[in-house]
């Protein structure tokens, strides 16, 4: 019997194009999604040596960082610009664009999924660490540089040292109110900023399984935050069912041949792992980042931690520092702190099971007149769907701005962005030190929670709205 | 890319973990299209403050940075090594790095030194007494020197080798263009091509 293999070991072994002596592996890449920011300077390599793209047909643009998310004109020359050298460098090496104004534009993690590019067992890079994000199909999917983007772009392959595969499995069933991103800032705490550095994790066990193809790309979205290469969930009928009938699946007989091949795509019984972590869904609850890294995070019931109560000096030092630079105090009950800001959307919570859950807790509730509050669809047909189900009436009647999909206040580039020192509770990634502007204050939560904390004002479930609490 | 045999120069502590790539170049920034023009941007944040190693008087011309664990976590954005680069470093020093950052440093020649936590420390005590000191990092010899200060670094062979030769890594790759091409005509058939291309390429 041939040794147990892992999920990893399987998707990394049939993608191995050559393993030359000294150098790391060449590794076949399926899928490349391409961006308008990470890109320009990869093109203009490319054709300062004289090269070509290797495979347009394996390659898919879109815009998504800079774009504008209300209606009018791009009015961000720079931004502009980076959207025009995309169209340019698409059209001269017969690459297929999503632009601005397409039904299929998006955020590229939205879009592939979406389209059914992104598939179990491929080898899927961008040049956005959120690539992690499809993973939640059983597929290799990582960030890359952009001198990685010139190089995948001219070879269809990437060098890449084999990492280390870590498992984490969470057992038992998620409790009522807990979520798929509750769950995933539940791990990074866990494991800290660079637990999963130099590996690739696969999420196992029951609460994974039992989780939507949404949730699943939120967990896998969110392994970048661990430090990890990526992120990876073994296909079952979850994955095969959101497949099936997208535009880019196999289709007829070839459906049925792939489906062969994606259910061998499971790590063996006994298959050791480098790493193994346990996590028990049942002592998870909803979570909210009180710090400027993903892994600082307490739950909803808790008081913003001491930082003296940390172990390590480094880690007092960088508690007290994210507390300075957060506007809190210690002990202070999470439900006590106000927000100026509500956001939702981004590759972790921007799609239409995210909208469908925040608007459920909003349908007949209008939020503190206090707050602004945003919502971004994932993508131009999240959008088109959700305004389908009258998501956006819900949205709009408790007093939600309704936006045209992009990164937006994810990353802050396209003018959506806090003013210094303004608090947001968002469903973003990152809450790093002015991620979504200047002196900017973010709280990573979910899209209930963010829903919730519109109405409250404050940190909330929806539990504790009406009295409920 | 050029080749990178040794680093020699002033050092700059910056003693924090997870320095994160939004710090190192923030978000506005990267709506440049070339590779060049980011120093500005290096730190912009943390720069505002007078306090910040950066705008001490003595640090003029720096060519290494000392810094925590994890550094250039978080965005994958190459446009932070460009802009350590662009302010004129040449190497970082520290106790790990983040992979997409450090597969971002071997790709545009900066070099990434991993040293141990307690070297680390030493390193920094070393240069608290005489901060005007030469760092030496040798990519050769793998290792980082002071004066009464040395210590082994750890770094990729391959990602060393380029270093050494400069190497252009796309030139060494399509040498195996043999081995592309016969792997392309394996993949099976079902996976996707986007719309406007089917068949295009093959």
């Amino acid at each position: 019997m041939a040794t147990p293999a892992r999920l990893f070991d399987k998707v990394w072994q049939r993608h191995l194009v050559a393993s030359p002596d000294g150098e790391p592996p060449l590794l076949y890449i399926d899928l490349h999604l391409v961006h308008e920011v990470t890109s320009p300077q990869a093109f203009e390599g490319l054709e300062l040596a004289g090269r070509q793209v290797r495979r347009p047909d394996l390659t898919v643009a879109t815009m998504d960082h800079d774009v504008p998310t209300v209606p009018g004109p791009i009015t961000d020359p720079l931004a502009a610009e980076q959207m025009a050298r995309l169209r340019k460098n698409c059209e001269r090496h017969g690459i297929t664009l999503y632009p601005l104004g397409s039904a299929d534009q998006g955020v590229v993690h939205v879009i592939g999924p979406q389209l059914g590019l992104t598939q179990p067992g491929m080898t899927v890079v961008c040049g956005d660490s959120h690539t992690s994000t499809h993973g939640a199909f059983g597929a290799l999917a990582f960030g890359i540089g952009t001198t990685e983007v010139e190089h995948v772009l001219a070879t269809q392959t990437l060098r890449q040292g084999k990492p280390q595969a870590m498992a984490v499995t969470v057992d038992g069933e998620l409790p009522a109110g807990v979520t798929a991103k509750d769950l995933v800032l539940g791990i990074i705490a866990e494991l800290g900023t660079g637990g999963g550095a130099g590996s690739v994790i696969e999420y196992r066990g029951e609460a994974v399984r039992g989780l939507d193809m949404e949730g699943r790309m939120t967990v896998c979205n969110m392994s970048i935050e661990a430090g990890a290469r990526a992120g990876m969930i073994a296909p079952d009928d979850t994955t095969f069912a959101f497949l099936e009938g997208r535009q880019h699946a196999p289709k007829g007989a070839e459906w049925e041949r792939a489906l062969d091949d994606w259910r061998s795509l499971v790590t063996d019984e006994n298959a050791p792992f480098d790493r193994e972590v346990q996590i028990d869904a049942s002592s998870l609850r909803p979570v909210v980042t009180w710090g400027t890294n993903p892994a600082q995070s307490v739950t909803i019931d808790s008081v913003v931690p001491d930082p003296a109560s940390f172990s390590s000096p480094g880690q007092q030092q960088a508690a007290q520092r994210a507390l300075e630079y957060m506007g809190l105090a210690a002990g202070t009950a999470v439900r006590d702190i106000a927000v100026d800001t509500v956001f939702i959307g981004s590759c972790t919570n921007g799609r239409l099971a995210d909208l469908r859950a925040a608007a459920g807790v909003l349908r007949g509730r209008t939020i503190n007149p206090a707050v602004r509050a945003i919502v971004v669809p994932g993508s131009a047909r999240v959008k088109a769907e959700a305004e389908a189900e009258g998501l956006d009436e819900v949205f709009r009647a408790a007093g939600f701005e309704w936006r045209s999909a992009g990164c937006s206040m994810c990353l802050g580039m396209n003018g959506d962005i806090l003013a210094p020192r303004e608090r947001s509770a968002s469903t973003s990634n990152r809450n790093f030190e002015g991620r979504q502007g200047p002196g900017g204050r973010t709280h990573l939560v979910s899209p209930t929670m963010a829903a919730a904390t519109a109405v409250a004002g404050r940190f909330a479930m929806p539990s504790d709205l009406d009295g409920g609490r | 890319m050029r080749a990178v045999q040794l680093v020699r120069g002033r050092a700059i502590v910056l003693d924090r973990h997870d320095i994160d790539t939004d710090q190192i170049i923030p978000a506005s920034w990267l709506k440049r299209v070339e590779r060049t023009g980011f120093g500005s941007g290096l730190f912009e944040a943390w720069r505002a403050d007078p306090d910040f190693a950066l705008n001490q008087p003595g640090a003029i011309d720096p060519k290494i940075l000392i810094a925590g664990a994890n550094f250039g976590c978080g965005s994958s954005r190459e446009h932070a090594v460009w802009a350590l680069q662009d302010f004129g470093f040449e190497a970082v020093v520290a106790p790990s790095f983040a992979d997409i950052f450090r597969g971002n440093s071997v790709g545009a020649g900066l070099v990434t030194a991993q040293v141990d936590e307690d070297d680390r420390a030493n390193l920094i005590a070393a240069l608290a007494g005489d901060p005007d000191a030469d760092v030496v990092v040798d990519v050769a010899g793998r290792t980082v020197s002071a004066p009464s200060f040395t210590a082994p670094f750890e770094i990729e062979d391959y990602a060393r080798w380029r270093l050494l030769e400069g190497l252009d890594d796309i030139g060494v790759t399509q040498r195996h263009d043999e081995a592309i091409a016969g792997f392309e005509r394996t993949r099976p058939s079902w996976l996707p091509i986007s719309g406007t291309w089917a068949g295009a390429g093959v």
